[in-house]
């Protein structure tokens, strides 16, 4: 592992630009406002490739804050899989950037979204860069608040009861967490992740540990029966908000599951815990497809259909746990959801992005006012149907690669009930997306109501989102490569495979 | 491989894929523009599949392929099955744009219909180039996606309707087939098509896993071809504009199907695979009773697009069952049925939609006397009708011939007992409608005239292309002797598959 201080010191600086141009954002005059968002969201982005490529190149890096190491210091961990997380973030945070530079009409959003949402930029990427239990905890609440405040942005009632609940569910998640932490640390005397491998969970009290861990994480992730703040915060939300929960916040708390479970975990507790979070994720799938069937407003549909995609997410934990058969499809699993994570992160944006601008056109998204639109807006709803497209895990797109990886390890490892779940959620998943769409192939009603004029890069910055997610479909093998590097797994089936 | 080699099958996708694009970044109204990039992209596909032909004829290797998952390849490959399809879809694209820009020259929304419809013809040539399964099934599911809008292009509430139901049916299919799919790849891992079949080698205590898939398989694929109990989408999909409905009959989504059918049996399977499996009769049977059933529910439909869905029902279904007689006859009258399908097919659709563009007549009970008034139309689709029935020396005469030939050369005569039956039924079904188009005299006005002036009955968009594929229905039985005939190609086809021809 390279730890020369020039290359590794990089991995401080997708934390550090979206951190500066918040405070920059926060002091500067509005006047040079503009300028302080696009210097600070290509920045932020260009670190984020950089630690990408540098990877890429070199293997996992790792950085000492201020030269001191584990477990006093703060460490800065990158392998595959915290860099792809990255890369998503910058993609996804570029084109919020870029969105939201054209949502907001009053001077008084912009002024308290922007120094907020690069917050939550520098929680994320922090989060992708920490491997230690205490420092997860710590980016987490940054991500938790900054996330409730966006919520709470528009004030209304509706926004707000959104946000209490968001609130209250984040901080019992949080707290959950903390207490996991706590007691992790009384039993082992660590909490950096390379420190604690394979020895959480041994125990009555690793285990309490464990449950608490977990049970904060699934909070936050919104993992079913834990779900139930997620559709009216999502919902509610700003479009560029809403955009960004539901793409890059949720996957945050995943990300601390996956990585500590996956290295940190003992083989017994994953073990024990993986089929229980399948079983949990099968339940997502369905229960918010059959909920998202029975929406009548476009962004409530979006968010329930986070709520099943989510479920995806933890359908890699019984497959990929140790003992589920032999390594190369364990590891297919576990690249298969990262990917799911990834073309979801695309495709949900996009959704978002595109319910927001013809919310913004029409003044309402139930689904009635989605008539005619295929005339009126054909790019917001061409941007609706190709996300639709990854999100029903049709080919060729991101969410179909992911997909069928996870089929195919999950019957190559002998469980092959998962199958007819994912298939039957893929139908499901279609149902709900043309239920909405199709109403935009109605010809335009005679009596329509005149549009409002929508800046054309909310609907444009939505299609290339969605195409971006139908891409991922064609060139999977550079990401897959990518995330292999440094993937908790003795032998890889990537080498050969590539 | 020389890198125009590797190259041609992706750009033989691109013609139509970047008018598409085209298409869409042009506005609505520059229909000029538009016209001449749709002709321009057509007439570039065409060169490009025939300089394809020509090429596979002499057993050059044409292949694009790309790793787009670990250990999945996404390949394009340009074997004789592929030309098959794919110059009969490159051709009557090529004649269906020119319809189609007459026949919605003023209407609203010609920008998303012409851009979907480019994207529909770039899946229907990947269904066609797609040289394994997981390809084939990426194309087969944009070809779904890209037909819907123009299903429901009307915007009425019954396209909408019609539009839900051929996603349900289309869906439903797709989940069995990525069913079907998935539980081959992790029996046997990837493979290419292959001529002669892939699977053979297998362990025979698995050759029950086998038979289900190839169930899942013929199931999802079933659907497009509307096998019954699978095909109720299919009429209902005629709200679709005139167009749209002769595309999907003849063109694109039912031949996918049916393509893909092909495609299982012969390059998946094997055909003799396939019969020692012991999976041909089951599909041999459903075949039959396809063709009865759509020929009988044909009769009694007034509605004259309807009429000539139900008899799509029934004739795609002479490919299937060519394919499972077993026997290189009876496959060569089940693929050259594919061609001449779908040229006879096309014509039709084109008469109708002429005869309700210019005089609004949708019912066959309406067309007394319509001979006399559309002489091209009518005699077009006279030509058409006839080689339905199979009336030598049409197109429909051959395929009828070789099958029924290829039925008691595999000693199933049962099988010329359906043919009979269903030429029949093919008569008594499009008979009426010669009758009354030129013996009849006009005894109504018609339900809503548009008077034209000029020099033909309706305008040269909409005359030539049906006046074409008739010509070419001509052709195909008259040359089908000359290598290049769709007979001839076939038989070369027929020559590769067969371990011993």
């Amino acid at each position: 592992m390279p730890d020369a201080g020039f290359s590794s010191a990089w991995l401080a600086a997708p934390i550090a630009v979206p951190l500066l141009a918040a405070i920059g954002v926060a002091l500067l005059s509005a006047r040079l406002r503009a300028g302080v968002c696009a210097l600070g969201a290509v920045g932020t982005a260009v670190a984020s490739f950089v630690v990408l490529a540098r990877v890429a190149a070199a293997g996992p890096l790792r950085h000492n804050l201020g030269g001191w190491g584990a477990p006093l210091g703060i460490d800065l961990f990158a392998d595959g899989l915290s860099v792809l997380m990255l890369a998503m973030t910058a993609v996804l945070g570029c084109a919020i950037s870029l969105y939201a530079s054209g949502y907001f009409e009053h001077a008084r959003e912009r002024q308290s979204f922007w120094p907020i949402w690069f917050l939550l930029w520098t929680g994320l990427n922090a989060l992708f860069l920490t491997a230690d239990l205490f420092n997860f905890y710590v980016t987490l609440e940054l991500i938790g608040i900054s996330a409730v405040a966006l919520v709470a942005m528009e004030g209304g009632p509706v926004a707000l009861s959104a946000a209490v609940r968001y609130l209250f569910m984040a901080m019992l998640g949080s707290l959950a967490y903390m207490g996991g932490v706590a007691l992790v640390y009384a039993q082992t005397g660590a909490l950096d992740l390379a420190l604690l491998e394979g020895r959480l969970g041994e125990g009555p009290l690793g285990q309490a540990a464990l449950a608490l861990l977990i049970v904060g994480l699934l909070a936050k992730t919104a993992l079913f029966p834990l779900h139930l703040w997620l559709p009216p915060a999502h919902s509610s939300a700003p479009a560029p908000v809403s955009a960004a929960l539901s793409a890059l916040v949720v996957k945050a708390s995943f990300y601390i599951l996956l990585r500590t479970s996956f290295g940190a975990f003992s083989d017994n507790a994953l073990a024990a815990v993986g089929p229980i979070l399948g079983i949990l994720g099968g339940l997502a799938v369905l229960w918010g497809s059959l909920q998202a069937l029975t929406q009548d407003r476009l962004k409530l549909m979006i968010a329930y259909s986070t709520v099943a995609q989510v479920g995806y997410l933890f359908l890699l934990f019984p497959v990929a746990m140790p003992g589920a058969g032999d390594a190369a499809w364990q590891s297919k699993a576990w690249i298969a959801g990262i990917f799911h994570a990834l073309s979801h992160a695309a495709a949900k944006g996009a959704m978002f992005m595109a319910a927001g601008a013809i919310l913004h056109a029409v003044g309402r998204d139930d689904k009635n006012s989605l008539r005619g639109l295929g005339e009126r807006m054909p790019v917001s709803v061409s941007a609706l149907a190709v996300a639709g497209i990854s999100i029903m895990a049709l080919p060729p797109s991101g969410g179909f690669i992911a997909k069928w990886m996870l089929l195919v390890a999950a019957v190559r490892t002998g469980q092959w009930w998962w199958a007819p779940l994912m298939i039957g959620g893929g139908l499901l998943a279609a149902g709900y997306v043309f239920r909405m769409v199709k109403f935009a192939f109605y010809a335009t009603p005679a009596h329509a109501p005149p549009l409002h004029a929508v800046p054309r890069r909310l609907e444009y910055t939505a299609l290339v989102l969605a195409l971006i997610a139908l891409g991922l479909g064609l060139a999977s093998v550079f990401p897959i490569a990518v995330a292999a590097i440094g993937a908790p797994f003795p032998e890889n089936w990537f080498t050969e495979a590539l | 491989m020389p890198i125009f080699d590797s190259m041609l099958p992706l750009l033989v996708l691109m013609t139509s894929l970047v008018t598409a694009a085209v298409i869409f970044a042009l506005g609505e109204e520059r229909a000029k523009a538009r016209t001449f990039f749709n002709l321009l992209g057509a007439l570039a596909k065409l060169a490009l599949v025939g300089f394809m032909l020509w090429g596979v004829f002499h057993e050059r290797v044409f292949e694009t392929r790309w790793r787009f998952m670990p250990q999945l390849d996404f390949v394009l490959r340009a074997d004789s099955m592929t030309i098959l399809f794919s110059t009969l879809s490159a051709g009557l694209w090529l004649l269906t744009t020119i319809y189609a820009i007459g026949y919605l020259e003023g209407s609203p929304n010609r920008r998303r219909f012409f851009g979907y419809f480019s994207l529909c013809v770039t899946a229907t040539m990947g269904v066609s180039l797609a040289g394994n399964l997981i390809t084939f099934f990426v194309f087969y599911e944009l070809l779904t996606l890209t037909t819907y809008p123009l299903v429901v292009h009307r915007g009425t509430d019954k396209a909408i309707k019609a539009g839900s139901m051929y996603l349900r049916y289309t869906l439903g299919g797709s989940a069995a087939m990525l069913a079907g799919m998935l539980w081959l790849y992790v029996l046997v891992g990837p493979f290419d098509f292959a001529e002669t079949g892939a699977l053979s080698a297998l362990d025979p205590r698995l050759h029950w896993q086998l038979i289900a898939i190839f169930v899942l398989l013929i199931g999802g694929l079933g659907v497009k071809a509307a096998l019954i109990p699978l095909h109720r989408w299919l009429p209902e999909a005629m709200v679709a504009p005139a167009p749209v409905s002769a595309l999907l009959h003849a063109v694109a989504v039912v031949k996918a199907g049916a393509f893909g059918i092909v495609r299982v049996v012969y390059d998946v399977y094997g055909i003799e695979f396939s019969r020692d499996l012991g999976v041909l009769p089951g599909l041999a049977a459903i075949a039959a009773l396809t063709i009865l059933y759509g020929s009988i529910r044909a009769l009694t439909q007034d509605d004259f697009k309807r009429r000539l869905a139900f008899s799509t029902v029934s004739q795609v279904s002479y490919i299937t069952l060519g394919v499972s007689l077993f026997g290189p006859i009876a496959s060569i009258g089940g693929l050259v049925h594919l061609v001449h399908q779908g040229i006879m097919k096309i014509t039709m659709f084109f008469a109708a939609g002429n005869v309700a563009e210019a005089l609004g007549a949708h019912k066959v009970s309406e067309l007394d006397g319509v001979g006399r008034r559309m002489p091209g139309t009518m005699a077009a689709f006279s030509v058409a009708a006839l080689g339905m029935i199979g009336v030598p020396p049409l197109a429909g005469f051959i395929s009828k011939w070789y099958l029924g030939w290829g039925a008691a050369a595999a000693g199933q005569y049962w099988a010329l007992g359906v043919l009979a039956a269903s030429s029949l039924l093919n008569a008594a079904y499009f008979l009426p409608i010669l009758y009354r188009a030129w013996f009849k005299p006009q005894r109504k006005p018609w339900p809503h005239e548009h008077l034209r002036r000029g020099r033909f009955e309706i305008s040269p968009w909409l005359l030539l292309p049906p006046v074409a594929t008739a010509v070419l229905v001509v052709l195909a039985g008259l040359l089908a002797g000359h290598p290049f005939s769709p007979l001839g190609w076939v038989r070369i086809i027929a020559g590769r598959e067969y371990l011993a021809p």
